[in-house]
């Protein structure tokens, strides 16, 4: 076995060269639809959208950058859940509201909290979006259309199950941007753990397992390839085996060491453009 | 203390006596020559039992100014971290294997068995993640031992509510572990690392709260209030001390974390 030192993985030139890849692969995805949401943006910053800016916006090697794109990720859960509650698509289903609840609960305290260290930090906190959960109208998660309670409670699980699993990988790449500041770092995991508790009890509602497994959606063809893309890329990456510069399925053999079992293991991290672009599906303005 | 110190030594050089040991100081990366390491020709700190199993020879005099010379301190900085999960991935793993091994898990209803099992599978992945990166950036010295020893005397491996408490008290404990172990972490590669092992490590910790409920109050324990603060939304977040602490009716062989908060 030849480990390979960490440090010698993680040299500049290997995080750039790893980020440029991943970041040509994204384009594809962005400029498919919704206005491309990493592309290069002129200067004259006030003719843009609000998801212009949110694209441009997020310095995410600063700590504030990071704080304003995790501010953003959480107007959008936030939206979503109290949404979804007041839709009554979830009325019938006690179980399915009470998780829901819950979940509500918390994204509206992550909004609260992360405006109020923006603030405390003298920093303006990032304007709620507006958000469309339809995605042009090709989705009805709050039967809002008259799809009928099993789509549209089919599409609420869905949708959550996006959100989460972003969530928790988005949260995690920014954590290298804010070592140094421990209330913020410590704050930020503090929330992303949190991320993770709801990831894994909305698969299970939706009869998964709780955890990634290589990089397998567990969501269906939703017949819309805007969708379907943003689906993809919400769990890119997930199939990753190589942890620090070792293959993690070769530290030992049995079921602990198969590549499905190693790539559950361990989740992944999105970049701040990754997690900007599957976000801005569902920004209007 | 006094008195416990000096059994240990005692036993050390019993142990030395038979097995070769070399007892050579360590310098620390500030330069200080604070404490001693073993150093086995060949052999791994054999760690277990080695300070346990008290000698009642009371030939040693010379009294020591280190509390616990040779108890392994875990350090401080990224290798402490490191050895600091490696720790308790060693306990969450040897537990998981028991459970894997008990009559509850070869009996229970198939989800119950799969989830155990990922969980088996996740957190032995996760201490030979830890032993080979350990091994791979610092000296064999400084590495915690690889066979810690742990206690399950109170834990009823047939018994499905103390397989399933025990289970939630250890992950729980582990996400709180991490999530207060990321700000004394020094390079950003392991940051991300241990933020790859913590969300599997919640997301461990939710499935088996949600399969401990079963009624309408419990859907919501995956991330209970008793967890989750309500009012921030943030789950909890300890330093090693308190994590070790609160650990150590498990933990058999004795080490030290006095260089990390």
């Amino acid at each position: 076995m030849n480990l390979i030192k960490f440090l010698d993985e993680f040299t500049t030139e290997n995080l750039t060269k790893k980020g440029a890849s991943r970041r040509d692969a994204f384009s594809t995805f962005s400029s498919l639809g919704k206005k491309a949401a990493i592309a290069a943006v002129p200067f004259g910053m006030a003719t843009l959208s609000n998801k212009a800016k949110a694209a441009t916006m997020f310095q995410t090697d600063n700590a504030v950058g990071a704080l304003q794109l995790a501010l953003t990720l959480e107007y959008l859960e936030a939206d979503f859940y109290a949404k979804a509650l007041a839709s009554g698509v979830l009325s019938s289903n006690a179980k399915a509201e009470a998780i829901y609840q819950q979940i509500s609960m918390h994204e509206s305290a992550h909004v609260n909290l992360l405006k109020n260290t923006l603030e405390s930090l003298g920093e303006n906190p990032v304007s709620e979006p507006t958000f469309d959960f339809t995605v042009d109208g090709n989705f009805d998660p709050f039967n809002e259309n008259n799809s009928g309670n099993e789509v549209a409670y089919a599409q609420l699980l869905i949708l959550a199950q996006a959100f989460e699993d972003t969530g928790v990988r988005a949260y995690k790449g920014q954590a290298g941007a804010l070592m140094g500041n421990d209330d913020l770092l410590t704050a930020a995991l503090q929330i992303h753990s949190v991320e993770a508790r709801h990831a894994s009890e909305i698969r299970r509602l939706r009869g998964l397992e709780g955890w990634i497994t290589l990089d397998n959606t567990g969501i269906p063809d939703l017949g819309v390839a805007a969708a379907n893309e943003g689906v993809e890329a919400v769990y890119a990456g997930e199939e990753n085996l190589i942890q620090g510069g070792v293959d993690v399925s070769t530290l030992g053999s049995g079921s602990p060491f198969t590549a499905e079992a190693s790539s559950q293991a361990y989740d992944e991290i999105l970049t701040g453009d990754e997690a900007t672009a599957i976000a801005s599906l569902f920004i209007a303005s | 203390m006094l008195r416990r110190s000096r059994i240990r030594l005692t036993k050390l050089i019993f142990i030395m006596k038979n097995k070769n040991v070399k007892v050579e100081s360590f310098v620390s990366k500030n330069g200080n020559k604070r404490r001693q390491f073993l150093k086995m020709s060949g052999l791994a700190i054999a760690g277990s039992g080695l300070i346990l199993s008290c000698s009642d020879d009371d030939d040693f005099t010379e009294p020591t100014p280190d509390p616990d010379p040779n108890t392994f301190d875990l350090g401080g900085g990224d290798l402490g971290v490191l050895n600091y999960a490696y720790a308790l991935e060693q306990l969450e793993a040897e537990f998981y294997t028991k459970v894997v091994n008990g009559s509850y898990w070869s009996g229970a209803a198939m989800e119950e068995k799969q989830i155990l099992e990922d969980l088996y599978n996740h957190e032995v992945n996760h201490r030979e993640f830890f032993k080979a990166a350990l091994n791979a950036n610092f000296d064999a010295e400084v590495v915690l031992p690889e066979s810690l020893e742990f206690d399950f005397s109170s834990v009823d491996f047939s018994n499905r509510d103390s397989v399933l408490s025990t289970a939630k008290l250890l992950e729980d404990t582990g996400v709180k572990a991490y999530n207060g172990a990321g700000k004394l972490i020094e390079t950003a590669a392991y940051l991300v690392i241990a933020g790859k092992i913590v969300s599997v490590e919640a997301r461990h910790a939710a499935a088996i709260r949600s399969i401990i409920g079963n009624d309408m109050d419990d859907f919501k324990l995956f991330a209970g209030d008793d967890i989750v603060d309500p009012n921030t939304g943030l789950d909890g977040a300890e330093n090693p001390s308190v994590i070790i602490n609160a650990a150590g009716g498990f933990i058999v062989t004795p080490f030290t974390a006095n260089q990390l908060p």
